[in-house]
């Protein structure tokens, strides 16, 4: 017990071990350390995500454009429900996991284990609601264009609505194969082709007049810029390539940087989020099978109520500064 | 443990409800964008983004003063873990920023097109 929870040192020997300066065991304290080296760096991948948009400020995705679904609610857009919903799981788990410590104070065994239990499934509704986000924003809506330049376009209607790839691309009498291991290309490799060729995505575009394109530009208003059909037409000969979805190298939505950041920051938060639910069952089956009632101390539960808190607080910025901003 | 715990689930689900109305005043704003706030810029950022981070910042308060029980550690915790944060967060992102926008107005003002 004295190697996991330390008492405070009551006889006054200054260099005797045992102190506590701080208040705080030597695990809380190192834990608390923990988080503000942690904290540290995702403020670093956040700030690299604020350099990167302000390098890009004229043209990077409008969140509210590409986050729209919500389950079982087909083409309807709905910005920023789901991530509220996202947010306010996190947050009651949160809650629980501090009704679970104020049990714990009070050595109320039953009580921490229902509230960590909850904790535990709030935390994987979390993870699992994170990778349906995920999925939707790899697999895409629209689909685009990728000009020679690198710059993305999207195809919008006379109102400015989204048209998706798929609704006026024509169908020619091409067939380009996918080169695979199987068709004896064992020395070439290639990424999945998309369903669209950029030829057929012209002619397409050719056949429907009342098409436009929609560039990457954010304007004063803070739309993105819509092009006349003869300016729509001179761009789209540019074209290079057709992207749908999103992947590390290029993203339907816009800025390249914008899909990366977007893995990379909400994924890393998510391998926290994942690792808390870890330790918390750990630390669940240890509440139940007695291990801190021996120890007449429930101080481990707090130990990772503050890395789960820590996770609460992280998904408030990444909200923030993915959805908001 | 030397602090007396007591029971104070009554400020804990308080703390909850502060919360969610934040969260839910954020998402409304984020729908609504109200013109003057979204317009109006304010040392390079529009009205309603400072009140985005405003609120997150009240948010970050609430969390880790209530739930991460700051508020019952001593003054010497509390200032080892918040102030190295505050001070090396700000000094990251003014460097950062700076840079981004400079970049920004290299971009724009140069007579080579890098992405077109």
């Amino acid at each position: 017990m004295e190697a996991t929870v330390t008492t405070a040192n009551s006889e006054e020997k200054t260099w005797g071990g045992g102190n506590e300066p701080m208040g705080a065991s030597y695990g809380k304290l190192m834990m608390w350390f923990f988080i503000v080296s942690d904290a540290l760096t995702f403020s670093g991948f956040l700030a690299a995500y604020g350099f990167s948009r302000f390098k890009f400020i004229e043209t990077w995705p409008l969140a509210d454009e590409v986050f729209t679904h919500f389950p079982f609610m087909h083409g309807v857009s709905a910005p920023m429900y789901y991530v509220a919903l996202m947010t306010f799981i996190l947050i009651f788990s949160s809650v629980t996991m501090v009704l679970a410590v104020d049990a714990g104070h009070q050595m109320k065994k039953n009580k921490v284990i229902l509230y960590m239990f909850l904790t535990i499934i709030g935390g994987m509704i979390f993870v699992g609601s994170q990778a349906w986000e995920w999925k939707n924003f790899i697999k895409g809506e629209y689909g685009a264009i990728e000009t020679k330049g690198g710059s993305l376009l999207q195809f919008v209607d006379k109102d400015g609505k989204r048209v998706a790839l798929a609704d006026f691309a024509a169908t020619l009498p091409e067939d380009r194969e996918q080169l695979t291991r199987n068709k004896a290309k064992w020395f070439m490799s290639e990424p999945a082709l998309p369903s669209y060729s950029v030829a057929e995505v012209q002619a397409g575009f050719k056949a429907h007049p009342e098409l436009l394109i929609r560039t990457e530009v954010i304007t004063a208003a803070k739309q993105k810029t819509i092009l006349s059909r003869a300016e729509s037409e001179t761009r789209l000969t540019q074209a290079h390539y057709v992207v749908e979805g999103a992947n590390l190298v290029r993203n339907e939505y816009g800025s390249k940087l914008f899909a990366d950041f977007f893995f990379f920051i909400t994924g890393f938060h998510g391998f926290h989020v994942l690792s808390g639910v870890i330790i918390n069952i750990i630390i669940f089956f240890n509440v139940l099978i007695g291990t801190y009632e021996k120890r007449r101390s429930y101080e481990m539960v707090e130990k990772v109520g503050l890395y789960w808190h820590f996770v609460d607080l992280v998904w408030v910025f990444v909200f923030t500064v993915f959805y908001l901003v | 443990m030397s602090h007396v715990h007591v029971s104070n689930t009554g400020r804990i689900w308080k703390v909850f409800g502060i919360l969610s109305a934040v969260t839910i005043i954020e998402v409304f704003l984020g729908i609504l964008k109200p013109e003057f706030l979204h317009m109006n810029n304010f040392l390079g950022m529009n009205l309603l983004n400072w009140i985005f981070y405003a609120l997150t910042i009240y948010k970050a308060y609430y969390i880790v003063w209530a739930f991460m029980h700051m508020e019952g550690e001593k003054s010497s915790l509390r200032s080892a873990v918040v102030f190295p944060l505050i001070f090396l967060i700000l000094y990251i992102l003014f460097i950062l920023l700076t840079e981004g926008d400079y970049i920004y107005e290299v971009f724009k003002n140069s007579t080579i097109k890098w992405n077109f």
